[in-house]
């Protein structure tokens, strides 16, 4: 299990994140990120890709039992 | 000891090519080389956060990953010179460096004014930590601000400088600003909402003079006009960091000239097989547009050339012959992707809006939250929107010549 947080004061909305992992993150009708707080392992590389392509360097994530 | 890989140049690109080694297997020794002191650190909020507030590299850098445990940095010492035949490479304090394989991500330096006996102190750039840190204490209320250089850089310092209380005046050689990324309509559409913000812009017109003894006190344009001005910021383009690869037969004009495998090619055009460039200063094809060769300074490019590489690398140095092949087979083909923040203006856009011959507003209204499209005929080569974020990311795949695709 994966626990990801975004922070929210950074964020800025750009949406980089979205193409990497879909599954996780999203911009919402208001053009505001929204995203899963937990996602499963195999979801592990997409999200380390937006951790990486992150504009703001806004996300961060811990693996958990 | 055996040869290392060597990555030239610690910034974002340097650093997503060690990590791409290293997760797709690559265990053997592995160089990289920055001129500047710090480790890689985040470049975006430099127009912004590090301008407005009092941030150190500490709050910029990346995240070193565990698996980047055993890469030698060698940072604050430029490569200032290469012999690619005998692959090597000489720092800047003559240490020589034998590679097995290198990766130029060198990057750019911004262009700056070249005006004999012109006072230093006052004029910037913007394009390193150190470049932000020192304008910071100059944006001060009341301060008055020439920008020199009508592009995106200039347009986020100038939005910036105005915010933190500074009188600016823009200077830009074209009609008007952000001209040739954006097209007439945008650019106009743009200028309008800086100027209800108090910023000036004065077009057509060059600098000639930089005035102050010590310190810049304001700068003569071609037009007559002499603009008193306590801070001057130079935004006039940038030039890829080469000059180390002169004397090798290898096409460094305009930036590293790579092919679709990202390979730097010689001068006649065939590929190097150890020497790659990647980021900001390679010049490359992007197969979905047309077969000119361009250097893209967008955000997500660095990266995405760092995947490529770094997982071709890793297998070409290991021992699955077969996967190098399958990935040699991938053509990279990013769609070009950039955002800019000027005041409330949020420009999100994919494709290369520079290739349309038309615009045509697909949604919402010039003035307002709007996209624009970038029109090739009856393809669209670019899409631009200001605000309407998620609609413009709905455009993303769509962006591209058919008669290529």
């Amino acid at each position: 299990m994966l626990k990801i947080h975004v922070d929210m004061e950074k964020c800025q909305h750009y949406g980089q994140c979205v193409f990497d992992a879909p599954n996780v993150f999203r911009l919402n009708d208001d053009d505001k990120l929204e995203y899963e707080a937990t996602a499963d392992d195999s979801e592990q590389d997409n999200v380390q890709l937006a951790v990486d392509i992150c504009p703001m360097q806004a996300i961060t994530f811990t693996k958990a039992d | 000891m055996t040869r290392p890989v060597v990555i030239v140049g610690a910034s974002m690109g340097g650093l997503r090519a060690a990590e791409t080694l290293r997760k797709s297997g690559y265990a053997g020794r592995l160089v990289v080389i920055g001129d500047e002191p710090h480790a890689p650190y985040n470049r975006p909020p430099l127009s912004k956060e590090v301008l407005a507030e009092q941030v150190d590299h500490a709050a910029v850098a990346f995240p070193i990953a565990e698996v980047l445990e055993d890469v030698e940095w060698v940072l604050g010492n430029a490569v200032v010179s290469s012999d690619l035949d005998a692959q090597t490479i000489t720092l800047a304090d003559d240490t020589v460096i034998e590679y097995n394989l290198l990766i130029i991500a060198t990057g750019l330096r911004p262009r700056r004014l070249s005006m004999p006996g012109a006072p230093t102190r006052g004029a910037h750039a913007i394009r390193t930590l150190d470049d932000a840190m020192a304008l910071r204490p100059e944006l001060k209320p009341g301060a008055k601000v020439v920008v020199y250089g009508a592009g995106f850089i200039g347009c986020e310092a100038a939005a910036t400088a105005t915010k933190l209380g500074a009188s600016v005046t823009v200077v830009g050689k074209g009609p008007v600003p952000m001209l040739r990324p954006l097209g007439h309509q945008l650019a106009e559409d743009i200028q309008r909402r800086h100027e209800a913000h108090g910023v000036r812009f004065v077009m057509k017109t060059q600098l000639t003079e930089i005035l102050g003894d010590d310190k810049v006190t304001g700068v003569v344009l071609d037009n007559g006009e002499t603009l008193e001005c306590d801070v001057l910021i130079e935004s006039i383009g940038s030039l890829p960091n080469t000059e180390f690869l002169e004397g090798n037969d290898i096409d460094i004009a305009s930036g590293v000239h790579v092919n679709s495998t990202l390979h730097a090619l010689h001068q006649n055009g065939t590929p190097w097989s150890n020497v790659f460039a990647i980021g900001d200063v390679a010049r490359f094809p992007i197969p979905q547009f047309d077969p000119t060769t361009r250097r893209v300074e967008h955000w997500n490019i660095p990266t995405e050339m760092a995947r490529k590489v770094g997982k071709q690398v890793a297998l070409q140095l290991g021992e699955d012959a077969e996967a190098h092949a399958t990935e040699l087979a991938k053509n990279f083909a990013p769609i070009p992707s950039f955002w800019s923040d000027q005041f409330e203006v949020s420009l999100l856009a994919y494709g290369l809006l520079d290739q349309g011959e038309e615009v045509r507003l697909l949604e919402g209204e010039v003035g307002g939250d709007c996209i624009y499209g970038y029109f090739k005929g009856e393809d669209m080569v670019g899409v631009c929107g200001i605000g309407m974020r998620s609609k413009v990311m709905s455009y993303r795949n769509k962006v591209g010549l058919t008669a290529t695709a």
